[in-house]
């Protein structure tokens, strides 16, 4: 591991929790690390543009700002044609989350998972029919997963 | 089943700032005074609401989101089939993990038998397997991991509503 990546995941163990909430929070993180601060801004921001950092900034409680219903619809698409539609349902401004996944035969025949977020689960099914309706024949089965409980929701935790 | 959390007041500025700072949050010397000048605010007012709304839950956290597949690692969706009797065996078992980032309960109208769903993050691709294998033997049940094959899209899209 060269001295950079090692710098970065130092930075990655320091910020996973969170970033320090004080005026000069990279000149605190520079302290911690025993590094200089204009290096840990340097670092940080290469990792951004990299794509290690996907984004910088809060990760609110979907919960919290009224988005109370959190449905994880599941598709079964024509493998040959799934990237052309993953990409057309991705575009679709109220979904968050679209994958190509593998099935689970026989209990899961499902390759296509859309997250959609709503206030209601009658919000969710609206949405939910809005991508039915753009698969269209494509769509051999489907079904929605609702989230009824948060067990945990602590993000990535790697050890110090 | 169905998760009844009170939903905490936003006031108006509040809503700005989390409407606004789920990405972008600057890299300089001064980022909070940088983002509280942009939103009106001063700096300090800044921080005392980005701590009272983690302290009250409305934000998880506030930082930089790491793609730790660029790091080498993983991050792997995994569903188990638990039964009521067994669950909270099971969901204490599973959460005890640290590399269990979220778990969700989830029930469908088809009656999936998949029940739990959580999300494995690793630092090398060979720690999902372990993980799978640790929680398969903590729990006695299997675990179907679910690798995203391909990402069609990925980012924020939620604006704060009615929250008040």
């Amino acid at each position: 591991m060269s001295a950079n990546d090692d710098l970065d995941r130092r930075l990655i163990v320091a910020t996973q929790a969170g970033l320090p909430l004080v005026p000069r929070p990279y000149h605190a993180l520079a302290e911690e690390l025993g590094v200089g601060a204009d290096e840990v801004m340097v670092r940080l921001a290469a990792m951004l543009e990299r794509g290690t950092i996907r984004r910088i900034g809060a990760v609110p409680n979907h919960y919290a700002i009224g988005y109370t219903a959190n449905g994880m619809s599941v598709w079964d698409v024509p493998d040959e044609r799934i990237d052309e539609l993953g990409a057309r349902i991705g575009a679709l401004d109220f979904v968050t989350h679209a994958y190509h996944r593998p099935r689970a035969l026989p209990d899961w025949p499902y390759n296509l998972f859309a997250m959609v977020h709503g206030s209601s689960r009658e919000e969710v099914l609206t949405k939910v029919g809005q991508i039915r309706e753009l698969l269209g024949a494509d769509c051999r089965a489907s079904d929605v997963l609702f989230s009824t409980k948060i067990l945990k929701k602590t993000g990535l935790r790697i050890a110090g | 089943m169905r998760e009844r959390a009170a939903v905490p007041e936003l006031d108006a500025v509040d809503r700005r700032i989390v409407d606004a700072l789920q990405g972008g949050f600057p890299i300089c010397e001064r980022p909070y005074a940088a983002a509280a000048d942009s939103l009106g605010i001063a700096e300090d007012e800044l921080l005392a609401r980005l701590q009272a709304m983690l302290d009250r839950k409305v934000l998880t956290r506030f930082g930089p989101m790491f793609q730790i597949e660029r790091m080498g690692g993983a991050f792997v969706l995994a569903a188990l089939a638990v039964p009521d009797a067994d669950w909270e065996r099971v969901n204490a078992a599973v959460n005890a993990f640290p590399e269990v980032a979220h778990n969700y309960r989830r029930e469908s109208d088809l009656n999936t038998p998949f029940n739990m769903w959580f999300v494995l993050a690793t630092e090398t691709k060979d720690g999902i397997a372990e993980a799978v294998r640790k929680i398969e033997a903590a729990t006695g049940l299997t675990v179907h991991p679910f690798p995203k094959l391909k990402e069609y899209f990925v980012e924020m899209k939620l604006a704060v509503r009615n929250a008040a």
